[in-house]
């Protein structure tokens, strides 16, 4: 067995059958030989003493910042941003870090006197956050004070509450909420799950709406970013600077951003992000106990208990201050949990699909979302402008790819997927023609402002997501796809088992493909040398 | 005898649609045919937009009648035949309609066009859904040309329609003969399966891609109104178009608050 790294290992002939995410169920499949297995770093050592990591980064903020508490009288108007439900993925044990900030922050609010305060969920065109599920963010104690009148979600089609306060030399629109924009201080709260996250994206996403998305959640920036995981190489990250430029100059924002480790699955199951040549009897017992239980269990039963299972998640940094500063803080400990470096592109890369992304948090990950996970996420998953993946290459994904949309988070995305992508799957055409028709259709506003449904243009950000990955991929082959159909309206093909897809694959790969497999979540990133 | 048939009691504003009961004709198939590109929002009212319905306004008109024995004589019938209201709701809403609109027999035109105002004023009016106005004034900035599609009558769904700022309705009309009222209904009947008719019709002669058009109704009994587009929504909906709403995945919104 060749090892490149501690992360990197070579399938030979004595490997185990490796373990693959195959939507709420798991496969184990023999790799072919000579199959390069790029596992997660093992989780960082979380801080010792959160609450005094926080307590220290607010008193002594990057970037020449003053101090939270220099910034504070009596009688001011303070909004404090936190990120919504999409992050940490899954969610985590409480207490949630947003909890634990909020409470050190409030304190200290109160002991100076500010009693004008609201705690926004920054929630953009996301779903909004159920009392329940905020209240499991926040804590009881805060979600009793504020909630509903002093803690609530952003509505992003309130007219009457949002405002555009300039633009940027590019022309991209710079709108936020009221509340914000009027407040002596706005503070925001981020948990930095990846490096796409964070900096002068919180505010100026996070608070925004469908106007001020249009700048950067579209085809093109997408296109020009290689990729939007890297801020170096990101025309969404460059955008976003833009902007924040413009909120830095009318706001006066106060960031505090954190790291968290990868510690996904808790003690009971943490065997599952070691290499399985490193499993225990016990654990391979643990895991076909696992894995039989769910084969037993009707889908809906299974999403319901790993979307019920928070993870324990560790803080592994924190820092206040001037957006930038606390960014490239925060950023390199993102770096130092999630890179590995590795030696060269693949022609053939296999991917497990888990059941939960960014927007599907207690929810189907229906197969937009699945696509948003293959050609987003995990395409984009590498740092210094090489993919993982070689031009043309084929993806190989994991998942059962039902056609299946839950009527009440995504509505939208069932007409985009019925409607517009048996017409196009032209990233371009679907921006022109439709994206405006369906971010404006008054039955999706409603839905999003009052219900708890993503907003009607969020299927199309979902598609530009995974742009750069369909210009770069050459064919997406999905494993177990039950209803052909999905696969194929997404472009894809699909094949019964993982043997036949790798075959498959070989049929457009140069002789002796190179086959890399990502042995994810939890993430990781890859910088190609 | 002058009989209102076809003709508006409120001209000017009566929108006037030829509507064919017939099996409708295949539209034409020339390969070049331009495609209708305008687009309509077809709104049922009762249950949807306002909270009361037909027979709150017939309550209230029964109240107004300056003649205490008929006021009195009117209210006991109308208390008394609750039971059979709701009991030819069950069985259709057409039959609810045509027997209901028979209690409006002897009301003159002119009082039903006075108090018709009175009513939504008064009684429809504070029931308007407080969502309403955001709904229908985003669909107007899509471009949408607003339509009510109701089984009230149009002495009501006149005022109702001017307040909301909607140009043109479809509402149900009584037949005047000698200035009164007989009671009849003028065909079509406006509801349940002849909604989706009248609103193909609609469509036909206004030119209206009812594809990516948009229906907003309640009930179970607009299904086939919802089926006629292609934009379909079931607003504060009764279980049973709430499980047709998912079993198709409509979106379902509440204009409630």
């Amino acid at each position: 067995m060749a090892l490149e790294s501690k992360q990197v290992i070579y399938t030979d002939s004595s490997s185990p059958a490796r373990v693959l995410f195959f939507g709420e169920d798991f496969l184990e499949e023999h790799l072919p030989i000579g199959t390069r297995v790029i596992f997660p770093k093992p989780p960082m050592e979380p801080l010792a003493n959160p609450k005094a990591a926080i307590r220290h980064a607010l008193n002594h903020p990057e970037g020449g910042a003053k101090p939270l508490f220099a910034q504070l009288f009596p009688g001011m108007k303070v909004t404090i941003a936190v990120d919504d439900i999409s992050l940490p993925l899954p969610p985590m044990v409480r207490p949630d870090l947003r909890q634990t900030i909020l409470e050190i922050v409030l304190a200290l609010l109160g002991d100076h006197g500010v009693e004008d305060i609201h705690i926004i969920v920054a929630t953009a065109v996301h779903r909004r956050m159920t009392d329940a599920e905020i209240r499991r963010m926040t804590g009881d104690k805060i979600f009793n004070e504020f909630h509903p009148k002093r803690l609530y979600n952003h509505d992003a089609e309130d007219r009457n509450n949002m405002v555009e306060i300039g633009e940027t030399k590019l022309g991209e629109v710079v709108q936020l909420s009221r509340r914000a924009v009027e407040s002596d201080l706005t503070i925001y709260v981020n948990i930095n799950l990846v490096p796409m996250d964070g900096g002068h994206k919180s505010v100026g996403v996070g608070l925004t709406g469908y106007k001020g998305l249009r700048a950067h959640h579209n085809p093109q920036t997408i296109r020009d970013s290689n990729s939007y995981m890297d801020p170096d190489h990101s025309a969404l990250a460059k955008s976003t600077h833009r902007i924040g430029a413009i909120v830095e100059k009318e706001l006066n924002v106060f960031h505090i951003e954190t790291a968290v480790n990868n510690n996904m699955y808790g003690p009971a199951l943490n065997f599952l992000q070691k290499p399985e040549e490193h499993w225990r009897s016990s654990d391979r017992m643990k895991f076909q106990a696992l894995k039989y239980s769910l084969s037993k269990l009707p889908r809906a039963a299974k999403r319901r208990i790993m979307h019920s299972t928070p993870s324990p998640f560790g803080l592994i940094a924190v820092a206040a201050g001037e957006a930038e500063a606390v960014h490239d803080k925060i950023l390199a400990a993102c770096w130092k949990q999630y890179l590995i470096q590795v030696e060269g592109q693949a022609d053939i890369l296999i991917t497990g699909i888990p059941f939960v992304s960014p927007y599907n948090v207690n929810s189907i990950l229906n197969p937009l979302l699945v696509q948003v996970m293959a050609l987003g996420y995990f395409f984009n998953m590498y740092k210094g402008g090489t993919p993982l993946i070689k031009k043309g290459g084929t993806m190989i994904l994991t998942h059962p790819l039902p056609d299946e949309f839950h009527s009440g988070h995504h509505p939208s995305y069932i007409e985009f997927f019925n409607r517009l992508l048996p017409e196009t799957r032209d990233a371009m055409i679907l921006h022109q023609k439709y994206e405006k028709e369906f971010a404006e259709n008054p039955a999706y506003v409603q839905m999003y402002r009052f219900g708890n449904a993503y907003h009607g243009a969020h299927p199309f950000f979902m598609w530009y997501w995974g742009e750069n990955g369909r210009q770069h991929v050459g064919r997406v082959i999905c494993v177990g796809a039950e209803s052909p159909h999905v696969a194929e309206r997404l472009g894809w093909e699909w094949a019964a088992d993982l043997q036949t897809a790798v075959e498959m694959a070989r049929d457009s790969a140069p002789p002796s493909p190179q086959i890399t497999m990502l042995h994810h979540p939890p993430i990781l990133i890859t910088e190609v040398r | 005898m002058a009989l209102r048939n076809a003709a508006p009691a409120l001209e000017g504003h009566r929108l006037e649609v030829e509507v064919q009961m017939s099996v409708a004709e295949s539209s034409p198939t020339e390969p070049h045919a331009a495609k209708p590109c305008r687009r309509a929002a077809f709104y049922d009212v009762d249950g949807t937009l306002v909270r009361t319905n037909v027979v709150h306004a017939f309550a209230y008109y029964t109240l107004s009648h300056p003649s205490w024995q008929r006021k009195v004589f009117g209210m006991a019938r109308l208390l008394a035949n609750i039971p059979v209201y709701l009991a030819l709701d069950k069985f259709g809403r057409k039959a609810f309609n045509e027997y209901f609109y028979s209690g409006y027999k002897g009301f003159s035109e002119d009082r039903l066009v006075v108090v018709g105002e009175e009513v939504f004023d008064k009684v429809m009016k504070p029931a308007i859904f407080p969502g309403v106005f955001d709904l229908v004034s985003r669909s107007k900035d899509q471009g949408v040309e607003q339509v009510i599609v109701t089984g009230a009558l149009d002495y009501v769904a006149a005022p109702l329609a001017r307040h909301l700022g909607i140009e043109k309705w479809l509402a149900n009309r009584l037949e005047i003969v000698d200035d009164m009222a007989t009671g009849r209904l003028i065909p079509p009947l406006l509801a349940g399966p002849n909604k989706s008719l009248v609103i193909r019709e609609y469509g036909r002669a206004h030119d209206i891609d009812l594809d990516s058009s948009f229906a907003y109704a309640d009930s179970f009994s607009d299904f086939p109104m919802l089926a006629m587009v292609g934009h379909p929504v079931a607003v504060n909906p009764d279980t049973k178009l709430r499980r047709i709403a998912e079993d198709y995945s409509w979106p379902v919104i509440s204009v409630q608050s």
